[in-house]
């Protein structure tokens, strides 16, 4: 009885992960390899041209600058994130409680949502140039909007509590017994930060970045509505594809392309974390 | 051998939120010995070796280093190390790097610390560990890489918080000789706390016995053991049977008669009483003599008879009830001449010990032990 059951869910897991990811992905991959039709989105026959399109230097290019809007938006979470992940970590189990679920609530909305609010506090007549004006810090609205400013702005709104939940886990298992043998053997803070917190927070760390970074190549709403014609990230020239050009096997091309970026950064992270973990005898539990 | 005092705690107040936890509390430790701060847990002593590593802050008092206070002084300044409970060595760190640790950041060159690192790990027998993490030792060897990481520094002080009781038992005794052998080799000032007395006992040159915040005695583990100031010294410090008495008669100076149980005995004592005074007669189990010969009338002490009796291998531990319904623990080395040598459970027995052996000291409450 609880064999069948066991072989049950393990049969229905596997026939939903074939229908739903495997079925998919292998479409998209042949999809990349047939020929563009404007009336059938995709016919034969079989052809490589979509690949070869992907080293065009006008793609080049939007790949750079998406990889760089995706690194910058990374970063900074990082910057923000990681102070405040000790902070939160540190506080009694109460406050950590209340802070970690203040920092969910906003995802109860839905994120397209509050782009579109974020897009109303960056406009020319949104709530930043109005204070701007009326302190008289400008005579006239600077432009906010349809910036890399914005774009990676509305990322880093969007994606920062990605960069901060593995964070705080990771600032939760340092042993604070550590830090204050380091003090005691004549380390100062910053010795103790570099040498201590950063080298054994470097499992959140990469997590965290991984989750921001990922999903930052893709949010192509974000850029679309925050960014305008010039800021496009990887999501936003796939769904251009599909959708507006209508050029199927080029925008799976790109997708596999993505996919491709995406396991290559998770195989990154699954040896360094692995190496980490073994050279640190740390445990692996929330990873 | 003459001393001079390396630190002095002087009218430390600590408190932590509305909790006072040291008030008006002195200590001071000898240049080069080995002190033991003991008391149960709660009692302060883990907040005493944090003041001085420079961990707390306290909220009144001084502490002195050779005359200069440093209780402001940030703990990575301070010319101390300490070896944690938990060993707290970086995992992320070899063995080698962790004893280097401190070094580097006092920024001691390169080869110097090759050298040094090197002469630690061999005092503590691990030089062909250096390149292991730690999470490839054991627990006493981790515990050794704990010590040379602080030895090696060659602080003033070593503070060392419960840095055994991690440990087995067997380890644990092992470890007690080699830190004691240790202290003697590097000269270094060792400030030990811990719960355990046997541990305290058997390594240090004195002991500090503590309970609620408060320092109870200072002494010699003789002393500390021997003559114990009050009641708590004398029972957290090993096993120990309470009589008591009320002074009858002066014989002379430090010589009275005291009636115990109903039964007046000379005593001999290092306090001056009056007639009619309280006092608590103590003596260790060991020091009790039970007198078994079957006469009632040849029997000396206190007529009892045997609760309970256990064999330890080295002695033979009996309880005995007096008639008045106090029990008595009571430990008796075994005689060679007399291989057979135990009691029976209800046998009627007498207890007594050697006139002197006894400890006295003014009552501190009434009623029966």
């Amino acid at each position: 009885m609880v064999i069948n059951f066991r072989r049950f869910v393990i049969v229905l897991t596997v026939v939903w992960l074939g229908l739903f990811v495997l079925v998919p992905h292998v479409l998209v991959l042949l999809t990349s390899v047939m020929s563009p039709d404007p009336q059938h989105l995709a016919v034969w026959p079989l052809t490589l041209n979509s690949w070869g399109r992907l080293l065009e230097p006008l793609y080049a290019e939007v790949f750079w600058h998406s990889l760089w809007l995706s690194t910058l938006t990374t970063a900074i979470c990082l910057l923000l994130g990681y102070p405040f992940a000790y902070i939160v970590a540190k506080l009694p189990g109460v406050w950590r409680g209340l802070l970690l679920f203040l920092m969910i609530v906003p995802f109860w909305t839905n994120s397209l949502i509050r782009t579109y609010a974020i897009k109303l506090i960056l406009g020319n007549k949104g709530l930043v140039n109005s204070l701007l004006l009326a302190s008289g810090l400008v005579d006239e609205p600077v432009q906010l909007l349809y910036t890399p400013f914005a774009v990676i702005f509305g990322l880093v709104y969007v994606l920062l509590p990605f960069m901060v939940l593995p964070l705080v886990s990771s600032f939760g298992k340092l042993d604070g017994t550590l830090l204050e043998a380091a003090h005691d053997l004549g380390a100062g803070f910053w010795q103790r930060f570099r040498l201590i917190i950063v080298p054994l927070t470097m499992p959140g760390i990469i997590a965290g970045s991984l989750m921001v970074f990922l999903p930052a190549m893709g949010m192509f709403y974000v850029a679309d509505l925050l960014g305008g014609a010039k800021n496009l990230l990887l999501g936003n020239i796939i769904k251009n594809q599909f959708l507006v050009v209508r050029d199927w096997p080029f925008g799976a091309a790109f997708s596999v392309a993505l996919i491709g970026i995406m396991a290559v950064l998770l195989w990154l992270y699954f040896l360094a974390n692995r190496r980490i973990n073994r050279a640190g005898g740390l445990d692996d539990e929330s990873f | 051998m003459t001393r001079s005092p390396i630190l002095t705690l002087s009218n430390i107040s600590k408190r932590f939120a509305s909790q006072e936890v040291l008030s008006d509390f002195n200590l001071t430790i000898q240049d080069g010995e080995f002190f033991t701060i003991l008391g149960p847990s709660g009692c302060g002593k883990t907040t005493v070796l944090r003041l001085i590593a420079g961990f707390e802050q306290p909220n009144e008092g001084q502490i002195l280093l050779n005359g200069d206070d440093i209780a402001r002084i940030p703990a990575e300044k301070r010319p101390f190390n300490t070896v944690f409970q938990s060993y707290a060595l970086f995992p992320h760190l070899t063995v080698f790097d962790n004893v280097a640790f401190g070094l580097k950041m006092a920024g001691v060159d390169v080869q110097d610390i090759a050298v040094r690192v090197a002469d630690a790990l061999a005092i503590v027998r691990l030089s062909e560990f250096a390149t292991r993490k730690p999470h490839q030792l054991s627990g006493g060897q981790k515990q050794r890489v704990a010590i040379a990481r602080a030895v090696v520094n060659r602080p003033k002080i070593l503070l060392l918080d419960e840095s055994l009781s991690a440990l087995d038992y067997k380890l644990r005794q092992q470890m007690q000789l080699e830190l004691k052998q240790l202290q003697r080799q590097l000269g270094i000032t060792f400030v030990y706390v811990t719960h355990d007395q046997e541990e305290a006992l058997s390594m240090s040159d004195r002991i500090l016995v503590m309970h609620n915040g408060q320092a109870q005695q200072v002494g010699t583990p003789r002393e500390i053991y021997e003559s114990p100031r009050n009641l708590f010294v004398a029972q957290f410090i090993g096993e120990i049977n309470v009589f008591d008495g009320e002074i009858v008669q002066a014989l002379g100076e430090y010589q009275y008669e005291a009636s115990i149980n109903g039964v007046v005995r000379e005593i001999r004592c290092d306090h001056r009483f009056a007639v009619g005074d309280k006092v608590h007669v103590m003596l260790r189990p060991e020091d009790l003599r039970i007198d078994c010969r079957p006469d009632v009338a040849e029997r000396k002490g206190f007529p009892g008879i045997v609760l309970e009796r256990s064999y330890t291998g080295q002695t033979l531990n009996s309880h005995i009830e007096l008639e008045n319904g106090q029990t008595l623990m009571a430990h008796e080395f075994f005689d060679e001449d007399d291989p057979d040598f135990d009691y029976s459970i209800n046998q009627k027995v007498g207890v007594d010990w050697v006139p002197g052996w006894e400890h006295v000291i003014p009552a501190e409450r009434s009623g029966k032990a």
